[in-house]
């Protein structure tokens, strides 16, 4: 019997098999809607019709002079950079404690995990109890510890409501930016720490001097996941302020969804949805280079 | 400038005894290397030192300061050199010796001054601005000596700091370090496993094995006179040859020691030079260029040729042929015999 070439002897025709399931769904699933959704923004369009009429760029014309578009891309640009900022600092914090090893190490780090596993729904649901007008337990807490007079109306003061945002979508992110600089301070070598404490540095120094340095580039791909989380999520705005009060809350995505779906219009709709794209991807690249620059000693 | 003082040292990690009851005197300005395989304990030695591991018990003085407490490493007084060099990837080199200088709040100016003059020492100085990722290994090591010498330390601790160099360069590599040593006379503590650094390097060696020290002395005491069958076996390559024999006018269960080098043909040797002879049964002869290796068995009268393989090593002066499967005339001068206990392996007068 002679022996014969099987198809797991083919590596391009069995790479092209196992490739193909993955490339489909991307296609079918995210390539053509994402597809459909610019050549939507580009019509007039409306739900509950199959008229399709050619718009040109109105769509982008009518929201660019609209203040609620305004207001809400500019929420947009204070919620991703704010929740980032916030959890750039706390993931780096949690990350040096859970690096220690104590009692309880393990049972700390899947608590900590917990948002992350938590769907966004439920969670924000949590969240609007917390804030809530009259029972908040963040205003109860600051009453009884004699930090606070006075009420905070979490969620009916614009300024309020959009802080209380910043703080659910950091807290969704958290975990995640502190299990991946996590990992990266495990590939830190340990020499290199040691040699700091010999050469004298205390802890700040080698925190701000060696250790965060060598954890740009990571924390770099932590902070782009994060924005392009924060940046396209609908479930946390939605349900924790619906965009309120008086639309003052909306963010491009939940804006995109009360014009399109929810008021029919689809082109404009799909025209506040991709106005985000062109920002999402500077930033994308923004990161991958500043991560691939920041590479050990690259320059 | 300081010695250093350990009184009976130790580490434990859980069940393994690491550093097992150490004691060791360090002179002042002294080199002296911790020779010894890995595990033997010889690494976690000098991490205690440096204050990077924290002992069991025992003392250690650097100086007159115990420090073998909550004396951080900082306030030891010590400079390290890594293995990895463990160079700070993202600082260039400039920056990389400046470190500790910063970390010690000395004043800009002084900085600038003291890392030259330290490049300047290692002629480095064309390299300051670059990266260490753009050094070959030789360059980072020269980097790594650099950032330790800049502290001005009482102790300088060195770990294997010319394993990760190629066998060429570890030659002047070691030169290097061993003139830098003599020029700035600071006491120094270097873990190796190479015994031909070790010997090449330590005014002292201490031999180590599994937490013990076996043997301290300068190389010639530690290889002429080894004090057990480790340190016999473990210094000198190939090591030593260990021969039971049963000869009636030594103690039963005595081995015999002999270096490679001192086992030679018989014809070797003059007439009135006191030597004791063996039958050797020559089954293998390996040519080195500057030696030639023998491999064999010694015969002794009325028993079968012992299995421990004995070596010959035989300068390329003696141009002597020694054809393989047959048996010669060897003989080793008996001032370099040595005699061991079989049973305990400690060294015995004859």
């Amino acid at each position: 019997m002679t022996p014969r070439r099987t198809i797991a002897d083919r590596e391009d025709v069995l790479g092209a098999i196992m490739l193909a399931p993955s490339l489909a769904y991307v296609i079918l699933l995210v390539g053509v809607p994402f597809a459909f959704a610019i050549l939507l923004s580009f019509s007039d369009a409306t739900a509950g019709s199959l008229h399709f009429g050619w718009a040109g760029l109105r769509n982008y014309a009518a929201i660019l002079g609209d203040p609620i578009f305004l207001r809400a891309l500019r929420n947009s640009a204070i919620v991703t950079i704010g929740s980032q900022v916030l959890v750039v600092m706390l993931a780096t914090a949690a990350a040096q404690v859970l690096r220690a090893t104590f009692r309880g190490k393990r049972f700390a780090r899947f608590v900590l995990l917990l948002p992350w596993a938590v769907p966004v729904s439920l969670a924000a649901i949590a969240w609007t109890w917390i804030f809530d007008s009259t029972f908040s337990v963040i205003n109860w807490t600051l009453k009884a510890a004699g930090l606070m007079h006075g009420w905070l109306y979490w969620l009916g003061d614009p300024a309020l409501a959009l802080l209380a945002i910043i703080i659910v979508q950091a807290w969704r992110i958290f975990p995640f930016a502190t299990v991946i600089v996590l990992a990266g301070l495990a590939s830190i070598p340990q020499e290199i720490v040691e040699a700091a404490i010999v050469d004298g540095a205390g802890f700040w120094r080698r925190l701000f001097q060696v250790e965060l340095p060598l954890l740009l580039p990571v924390v770099a791909v932590a902070v782009l996941f994060g924005v392009v989380y924060t940046a396209t999520d609908l479930g946390v705005v939605y349900i924790l302020t619906g965009g309120g009060p008086a639309n003052t809350t909306h963010v491009l995505p939940t804006l995109a969804f009360q014009r399109g779906i929810l008021g029919a219009d689809l082109g404009q709709g799909a025209a506040i949805a991709v106005f985000l794209l062109p920002f999402l991807i500077v930033v994308a690249v923004a990161m991958l280079r500043l991560a691939r620059h920041t590479e050990v000693g690259a320059r | 400038m300081a010695g250093i003082e350990i009184r009976n040292l130790r580490k434990h990690f859980g069940d393994l005894q690491a550093v097992d009851g150490v004691n060791l005197s360090i002179r002042d300005g002294e080199f002296l290397v911790l020779l010894g395989s890995s595990g033997s304990g010889k690494t976690t030695l000098l991490r205690m030192i440096a204050g990077l591991e924290r002992p069991t018990s025992g003392e250690i003085y650097i100086g007159d300061q115990r420090v073998d407490g909550d004396v951080p490493p900082r306030a030891r007084g010590i400079a390290m050199v890594f293995q990895s060099y463990a160079l700070y990837p993202h600082r260039t080199v400039f920056q990389n010796i400046a470190f500790p200088l910063e970390a010690s709040r000395v004043p800009r100016k002084q900085i600038d001054e003291k890392v030259r003059w330290a490049a300047e020492l290692f002629s480095i100085t064309r390299y300051l601005d670059r990266y260490p990722r753009q050094l070959s290994g030789g360059e980072r090591q020269r980097v790594a000596l650099c950032r330790a010498l800049v502290r001005d330390p009482k102790v300088f601790l060195l770990d294997e700091p010319l394993a990760n160099l190629d066998a060429k360069l570890r030659n002047t590599a070691r030169d290097d370090l061993k003139r830098f040593q003599r020029q700035i006379q600071t006491t120094t503590v270097y873990v190796t496993h190479d015994q031909v650094e070790a010997m090449g390097l330590g005014d002292r060696i201490v031999v180590m094995e599994h937490g013990k020290v076996r043997q301290i002395g300068t190389p010639q005491e530690v290889y002429e006179d080894p004090v057990d069958t480790f340190v016999a076996t473990f210094v000198g390559q190939p090591p030593m040859n260990l021969l039971e024999t049963r000869d009636p006018s030594l103690p039963a269960r005595t081995l015999l020691g002999f270096r490679p080098e001192h086992f030679l043909p018989r014809s070797v040797f003059g007439p009135t030079e006191d030597t004791r002879t063996f039958r050797f049964a020559v089954r293998r002869v390996e040519y080195l260029g500057s030696d030639r290796y023998v491999y064999g068995s010694v015969v002794e009268t009325g028993t079968a040729p012992a299995e421990v393989t004995i070596i010959a090593k035989l300068p390329a002066t003696i141009a002597l042929p020694i054809p393989e499967g047959e048996t010669h005339e060897f003989a080793v001068p008996r001032r370099a015999l040595r005699y061991f206990d079989a049973d305990t392996g400690l060294k015995r007068t004859p």
